[in-house]
């Protein structure tokens, strides 16, 4: 049984465990609303760029001619696979979820006998994929200088990629990442980086028609050259867009883990708080009896 | 009053700019072009350069330097996608040769393809710009 004293402070310590959780889910839901508002102000730059790509990549993807960023180099034996994580902890099940995503993936490619190279951003999911995959890992981006993601960042960020794209490290990548839906939902979701797919183009002939609102664009030098162009930005869009998502995600997840960590102390509390009376009310009776009982003795 | 057209200047971060334009003349990858009410549907990519915004054909432009980009006109208007636009005025030449310098000793450091690409991408826009602000805006 322990003292009065014991209890009394697992109690005073439960609380102040649970004022730093209660802090860090406000810091995390200010920071949620911010990495909101930046993915909310990212959107109309990607959808036009996608709509143009769209318009351009539907007469375009058929011909030799192409870039291989969009038609890939033919071969489809190198897989990299970018896992963008957090560079903290204490945001649930958020890391592991993505890391999950990805291990399948990998699995199955490997099962496929493709070979799988891995490029972490953000030191929470190298932790975990070095003790599946060691030696696969061929560098990890640090993040945790960045206070604000900037779109230089991820531009280059994909411009690492499109390098070793370009000196054939890999044929295909795809990006791992978590969407975000709601602070209580994440979603880890695949995305084909390079080639960039082509089901997005194919198939909406419609919408490519709708692009361009019926008309007849001129094309300023060609459309080949100016996909050409679009090609690597659109690779950092999308990487810039993943990464917000992920910064949204992260501080969601945290946010739920913080204030059910809040829930749990205040819980543990009200229970050290009914053991603690309990234990006190014992000492007074104990007491009440000893004295009594010496009395009747005299 | 003159006619008008919408114009946005989109960067991958926000909306930089929303407004209605009389002219507005962009630095296209093979030559200037202005664009006035009614322009015809036309895609340019953009090489680095100035971007004038004429909110009104009697006043001076606003004049921003973009690093490059790609430009739509359509019925609605003229959509610029630019990855970063800098006001050539808030530039000091001295600062700007420095960083030119310092890209340039970058670029016959680099020891792989990655540093070379990184070193020629800050080039690209960082001259033009200083031979821009050299010739006075």
């Amino acid at each position: 049984m322990a003292s009065l004293k014991d209890l009394r402070d697992r109690i005073a310590s439960v609380r102040s465990t649970q004022k730093i959780t209660q802090a860090m889910k406000m810091v995390a839901a200010s920071k949620l609303r911010r990495a909101q508002e930046a993915a909310e102000a990212a959107r109309p730059y990607a959808e036009r760029m996608e709509k143009v790509m769209r318009a351009l990549g539907d007469s375009v993807s058929t011909q030799d001619t192409a870039s291989p960023l969009l038609v890939g180099n033919g071969k489809d034996d190198t897989y990299l696979v970018i896992v963008a994580t957090s560079e903290r902890g204490l945001c649930g099940g958020f890391n592991s979820n993505i890391v999950r995503a990805a291990k399948r993936r990998i699995d199955q490619l490997l099962a496929d006998g493709k070979e799988v190279k891995i490029l972490c951003i953000g030191k929470k999911g190298r932790a975990q994929l070095n003790r599946f995959y060691p030696g696969r890992i061929l560098d990890t981006i640090d993040m945790s200088g960045i206070r604000q993601l900037g779109f230089v960042d991820a531009a280059d960020i994909a411009q690492r990629v499109r390098v070793m794209f370009d000196e054939g490290v890999f044929d295909v990548a795809v990006l791992f990442y978590a969407r975000f839906q709601s602070a209580l939902t994440q979603i880890p979701t695949e995305q084909q980086l390079i080639p960039v797919p082509l089901a997005e183009h194919g198939g909406s002939a419609e919408d490519a028609s709708d692009a361009g609102g019926g008309a007849i664009y001129e094309y300023e030098p060609d459309e080949e050259a100016i996909l050409d162009d679009l090609l690597p930005r659109n690779v950092s869009v999308q990487v810039y867009k993943a990464l917000l998502e992920n910064a949204a995600s992260e501080q969601g997840a945290r946010m739920t883990a913080m204030d059910s960590a809040t829930r749990n102390a205040g819980d543990l509390i009200d229970n050290l708080t009914i053991v603690y009376n309990r234990t006190r009310q014992a000492v007074i009776t104990k007491e009440l009896i000893e004295i009594i009982s010496g009395a009747e003795a005299l | 009053m003159a006619e008008r057209f919408s114009f946005e200047l989109v960067s991958p971060e926000r909306l930089l700019m929303d407004v209605e334009a009389a002219h507005v003349v962009v630095p296209g990858t093979e030559g200037e072009f202005g664009v006035l009410p009614g322009h015809a549907p036309f895609m340019s990519t953009l090489r680095p350069g100035l971007i004038q915004v004429f909110e009104d054909e009697n006043q001076a432009p606003k004049t921003l330097f973009l690093k490059g980009g790609f430009a739509e006109v359509n019925a609605d208007g003229l959509v610029v996608l630019a990855e970063d636009s800098i006001d050539p005025e808030t530039v000091g030449l001295a600062a700007l040769d420095q960083d030119i310098r310092n890209a340039e000793e970058d670029l016959t450091a680099a020891r792989d393809a990655l540093e070379t690409a990184r070193a020629e991408a800050t080039l690209a826009w960082m001259r033009p710009l200083r031979d821009i602000i050299a010739r006075g805006i």
